[in-house]
């Protein structure tokens, strides 16, 4: 198989309004007459829906949650980029996609990251005047904040959810398509299977999550907005629900997996409390604004700390140990993700963690506290203000930027983070693996495509915070909306598409025999035993540091889980109604491909780039070493039927525009 | 772990929407302090899984007290004893050795049960789809986001309506059973925003309309929805409402 | 105008409010009123007013109104409980409505009854006595050579009895209760009770509801104890 990525030829700067300019268009009266599917309502999802509905497509949208408000999306915190430069502090289009390629450590295409810069601007117009409240100063105007990997404010927030504000906007423009009849909501629906008619996505199969049913749809289109997979790992910031039985269904007939082994531990998330531990929390990276992070520079005051004989306010200056100021002084607690999240690993296993389990570092605001204490000291004329009167109003301004995150803190952890520094350590956040699309975002199966997290395409190795929301937001508004057009203008002669084939039939029964045959296996273990089995192997070993070994280790043990797991599996309930212990099996079905073919990946790449770190490669500092003479390309993994024995294509990575460096953040 | 607590829980189970149904006691031991409610149930689940049980079906996503999914009615109040957070923000610390604990669905015609602690409440999304939206289509020619200026104080304002989670805490326990501070809310954010001006009245009108069509109860100002809203919504905003919703109908 | 209004729960809303503060304003003057026997002075300035009230037309048309907004008051009340009752048909098992809301605030319909049902009693010991039947007790009298029913001395009579009194005494309890949320809980529906007022509004709110109920209330305590003359 060739993978052709279509990417436009000219400058960089002009491929987008090239591709807009002479990409075809599809007339109102035939638009009518074509039905789109929407998977997923996501950032992506929901303004895909939203946009495509406006066109004048007739949209079916699923979600499997309650109401398509409740993507996980909604959790996202600190930000979404823009190149606005509002701040006037250098900023600009190429600067954004210049920092986004570099902080995916040069595994991205060129061409997509320029379009997402592109739009990125167009992003906050459309969102201020859908009615999202994003944070304004007193003037009136827009307020930006900064995020790792850059040198410049360009993020736009709404305290510390961006991400609901930003959902819940794409949500109403959905809910005004749903109202006048545009788009037909399935929610508590959750698809199980592509279908794939003449080699072209003609619908799928999905499950009403209600009833039971197994019901069929068909489109001309269907676009897959999924999200990511991060719960391969069961602990993850995802929520319970995130899955990859969508993307990967339309693996299997034959959409390209790209750079599976491409995951982004994130490095603020609360620390795991015990065994009985469902997922995780992050805390938003906005947050390394204003906290130092550190842990103790000796190690009798580390195990002091750990037996609770010493608390971290005690300890002075001179006895801490700013780990990332120390090793990254231009960026200091800014680096990107994957760095800051090695780094307090790198700390951790050194014995220098601050926890019970010695898997936690310090995330301080005493110095925040302070410099913003000042501040407002001298901007309410208060020239002779106690210590404590300054701390006091530095913790307001704290609060009033980041109130939410603090008493999430304290719900969780039950200490109060305005007393005592946080406790975090890193954590299964984002995939930026996933579906390979081409430019036009679809996938190697004519008429899928696939948008957000769910596709491989803008983040290379590492994603920049904030940066999700800014990529789900565009390809739902402004990408999919041109593209998805090039290829259903040669659908309007296609007409309504029947349910009523042998490819459906096939399809249905295929999900119907692998639900019955879930449902009447006699075991006797619970879905979240085998989940949690194969978490703990893929953290264990292709999680923040992987080797060849481990690697192979892995493998071998994830296929034993998946034998184990159907043979053993239990689901109690009845098929024809709500099943949620159904549910979580369907999707572990998938975990337990996925995560093979994700260590597969890991032990292709030799080389580390980003959140992929292979020990054996590293530099003498500990920083990850590229091969980029072998490994700069995209690996497309092709379904061969058989999960243990995929096949490889490459996708070559070109780089015209930028030359490529190894990264530092020194 | 061991030296955990010793519960007794009394859940609602309900095998679907027409079927009947009831309280049924569970004894749960070995509860950590440091697990969350939903924890807790999980354990639970897991345990009646091993004894070839049904397990009881819960609404849950993000379970970081964002997306609103989870829902449930825990010794008499929503999302249980604290203030300012969802069901699945609530651990198991604030619960001692040797309590028993109620759990049972949101209650209100317009939540139908799903099955067990699983509502339906589709009549949300129903209103938003009424008028909870501005009327601006994708186009990336829209005019620039700092053309408008909004004054903070109402940019606020608009933001702390707009944290409405949707998870129907309101609802469920207001005595009523009024919807008003969810469409309060809503309606509150557009109307703060000068975005939101041209379709004001419509807006406000339809909504309402939509939300009277879904079978909750009237606002009597109790005011336990403020009290018990996970993100601390204010009823002022069910008063901005009833002045939108007056005006909207005095104006010719 | 649009047609919905007529249906919306939110004009249930404002009919309560509005003639719950129709209902105040009413409470104002007749407290005022009644007040007067505490001049001392026989019942005279009190059976002044009285003939004023009772014979001032753009007072008995009011009176109508009075009565039409009591009805609207009670009507609504009732449509308002049973269709709040319907919201919820399957009740929990275990409540704790006490968590976050005030038992009056719950309660409002069953106060409500109370202060009905005292109503009734009271209308036939005072209204029904001067409009339609006849007082009881020395029926007249002159003054500034007008010739006046003497309300001053029915009140006497009926608050003679102790029972009655305690009815009254209960009936105000009531009154208290209903106007500490009738009263703000009016604004709020109106949408008046924002930002910078909602406390004023609710300062008053608890202040109008004790001083209006212990008005009333202190009135045929003081005449069972013979404190006014």
């Amino acid at each position: 198989m060739e993978l052709i990525n279509k990417i436009p030829d000219g400058p960089l700067d002009q491929k987008w309004t090239k591709y807009k300019n002479t990409a075809r268009l599809v007339n109102p009266a035939n638009k009518r007459s074509i039905e789109v599917i929407v998977v997923g309502t996501g950032l992506a999802g929901s303004s895909a829906a939203a946009s495509l509905a406006e066109m004048g497509y007739k949209v079916k949208a699923l979600c499997f949650q309650d109401s398509p408000r409740r993507a996980h999306s909604i959790a996202a915190q600190g930000g979404i980029n823009a190149a606005k430069n509002y701040m006037n502090d250098g900023d600009s289009t190429y600067r954004l996609f210049y920092d986004t390629i570099k902080g995916g450590d040069y595994r991205a295409r060129e061409a997509n990251v320029h379009r997402l810069a592109e739009v990125s601007a167009n992003i906050i117009d459309q969102c201020v005047a859908q009615g999202v409240p994003f944070a304004r100063d007193y003037g009136g105007l827009l307020d930006n904040r900064s995020f790792g990997g850059t040198q410049v404010s360009r993020t736009f927030y709404a305290k510390g959810q961006t991400g609901q504000q930003l959902l819940l906007g794409a949500y109403s423009a959905m809910s005004r398509q749903i109202g006048k009849g545009n788009i037909q909501l399935l929610n508590r629906h959750e698809m199980l299977d592509l279908v794939v008619v003449n080699g072209k996505a003609r619908g799928i199969i999905a499950r009403n999550l209600v009833t039971g049913a197994i019901e069929r749809h068909s489109a001309h289109a269907v676009v897959l907005c999924t999200g990511g997979y991060g719960n391969v790992f069961f602990l993850s910031t995802n929520a319970m629900g995130s899955n990859v039985t969508a993307a990967w269904r339309a693996h299997k007939r034959g959409a390209l997996m790209a750079n599976p082994c491409f995951t982004q531990i994130h490095p603020t998330c609360i620390p795991v409390s015990g065994d009985h531990q469902s997922k995780l929390t992050l805390m938003s990276e906005s947050l390394r604004n204003d906290g130092r992070i550190w842990v103790p520079k000796f190690k009798e005051d580390a195990e002091a700390i750990r037996a609770k004989r010493l608390k971290p306010t005690e300890l002075t200056e001179d006895r801490r140990d700013y780990y990332l100021e120390r090793r990254y002084p231009a960026f200091g607690n800014l680096v990107p993700r994957d760095v800051a999240s090695r780094a307090a690993k790198e700390r951790c296993d050194a014995g220098f963690g601050v926890n019970a389990t010695g898997e936690a570092v310090y995330l301080d605001f005493a110095s925040a506290f302070e410099r913003y204490g000042k501040q407002q000291a001298t901007v309410k004329g208060l020239h002779n203000a106690t210590q404590e009167e300054i701390i006091a109003l530095g913790k307001k301004v704290v609060e009033e930027k980041y109130g939410n995150l603090f008493q999430m803190y304290e719900q969780i952890v039950a200490e109060n983070p305005y007393e005592t520094p946080m406790m975090i350590y890193p954590a299964v956040h984002y995939t930026m693996g996933g579906l390979w699309v081409d430019y036009e975002l679809m996938t190697t199966i004519p008429g899928c495509y696939a948008a957000g997290e769910a596709n491989f395409s803008d983040h290379g190795a590492n994603r920049l915070g904030a940066s999700a929301l800014m990529q789900g937001l565009a390809d739902g508004y402004f990408v999919l909306p041109y593209t998805i057009g090039n290829y259903l203008a040669d659908e309007i002669r296609t007409g309504k598409i029947s349910t009523d084939t042998p490819e459906f039939e096939e399809a249905e029964n295929r999900i119907k025999k692998q639900i019955e045959a879930l449902t009447q296996n006699n075991g006797t273990t619970p879905v979240d035993h085998f989940h949690k089995k194969l978490g703990k192997i893929m953290w264990d070993y292709c999680g923040m540091a992987r080797n060849e070994e481990g690697l192979k280790f892995a493998i071998s043990e994830i296929q034993k889980i998946r034998e184990d797991f159907y043979k053993n599996v239990r689901i109690p309930g009845a098929i024809n109604g709500m099943n949620p212990e159904l549910e979580k099996a369907l999707r572990v079905a998938d975990f337990l491909e996925l995560g093979e073919l994700m260590c597969k990946d890991a032990l292709e790449r030799n080389e580390s780039c980003g959140g992929h770190f292979r020990e054996e490669y590293q530099t003498e500092e500990g920083e990850a070493q590229r091969v980029d003479d072998v490994y700069n390309f995209v690996a497309a993994w092709e379904y061969s039927g058989n999960p243990s024995t995929p096949n490889l294509h490459k996708e070559a990575l070109v780089y015209e525009n930028i030359k490529v460096q190894s990264r530092s953040y020194k | 772990m061991e030296n955990g607590m010793n519960l007794t829980l009394k859940v609602w189970r309900q095998q679907n929407a027409e079927a009947p149904g009831q309280m049924v006691e569970y004894k749960l031991g070995n509860v950590s302090p440091d697990m969350s409610f939903l924890e807790m149930m999980d354990v639970l689940n897991d345990e009646l899984i091993r004894r070839g049980e049904d397990s009881i079906a819960f609404d849950h996503d993000c379970r970081e007290g964002i997306c609103g999914m989870c829902s449930m009615f825990i010794n008499g109040e929503a999302h249980g004893p604290n203030r300012g957070v969802t069901t699945c923000q609530l651990h198991m610390r604030s619960f001692k050795d040797g309590d028993t604990i109620f759990i049972e669905p949101w209650r209100s015609a317009g939540f139908p049960v799903i099955k067990d602690l699983m509502v339906d409440r589709s009549a949300f999304d129903r209103i938003q789809q009424a008028g909870g939206f501005i009327s601006v289509n994708t186009s990336g020619r829209t005019m620039d986001a700092n053309a408008i200026p909004v004054p903070k104080s109402d940019a606020d304002k608009a933001f702390d309506a707009a944290t409405c989670i949707g998870c129907g805490a309101c609802v469920a326990s207001c005595p009523n059973g009024s919807a008003m501070l969810f469409v309060g809310a809503k309606v509150s954010q557009f109307a703060l925003l000068p975005q939101g001006q041209p379709e004001r009245k419509e807006r406000v009108e339809n909504m309402v309309k939509q939300m009277d069509a879904e079978g909750f109860g009237n606002c009597s100002n109790i005011g336990a929805c403020e009290v018990q809203c996970p993100k601390s919504i204010s009823i002022e905003n069910i008063g901005r409402m009833n002045r939108e919703y007056l005006a909207a109908n005095l104006k010719p | 105008m649009a047609k919905g209004i007529f249906k919306s729960s939110l004009t249930k809303k404002y009919t309560m409010a509005l003639t719950g503060l129709f209902l105040i304003s009413f409470l104002v003057v007749h407290a005022a009123i009644n007040a007067m026997i505490f001049f001392n002075d026989g019942g005279k300035t009190f059976n002044e007013w009285g003939h004023f009230m009772g014979t001032n037309l753009i007072v008995r048309t009011m009176e109508i109104g009075l009565f039409a907004g009591l009805i609207l008051h009670i009507v609504d009340g009732l449509v308002l409980y049973f269709q709040n009752r319907a919201a919820r048909p399957v009740k929990y098992a275990y409540e704790k409505p006490s968590a976050s809301s005030q038992w009056y605030s719950r309660s409002m319909a069953i106060l409500g009854t109370l202060i009905l049902l005292f109503l009734v009693i009271h209308l036939k010991d005072f209204w029904l006595k001067t409009r339609i039947t006849e007082l009881t007790g020395n029926k007249h009298m002159y003054i500034n050579g007008v010739w006046m029913e003497n309300l001053y001395s029915e009140m006497r009579l009926v608050f003679s009895e102790l029972w009655v009194v305690i009815l009254y005494v209960v009936g105000c309890f009531s009154l208290f209760w209903h106007l500490l949320h009738g009263f703000r809980s009016a604004f709020q529906s109106m949408g008046w009770s924002q930002g910078q007022y909602k406390e004023i509004i609710g300062l008053s709110g608890d202040a109008f509801s004790v001083v209006i109920s212990a008005l009333f209330a202190s009135m045929p305590i003081a005449m069972y104890l013979n404190l006014v003359h």
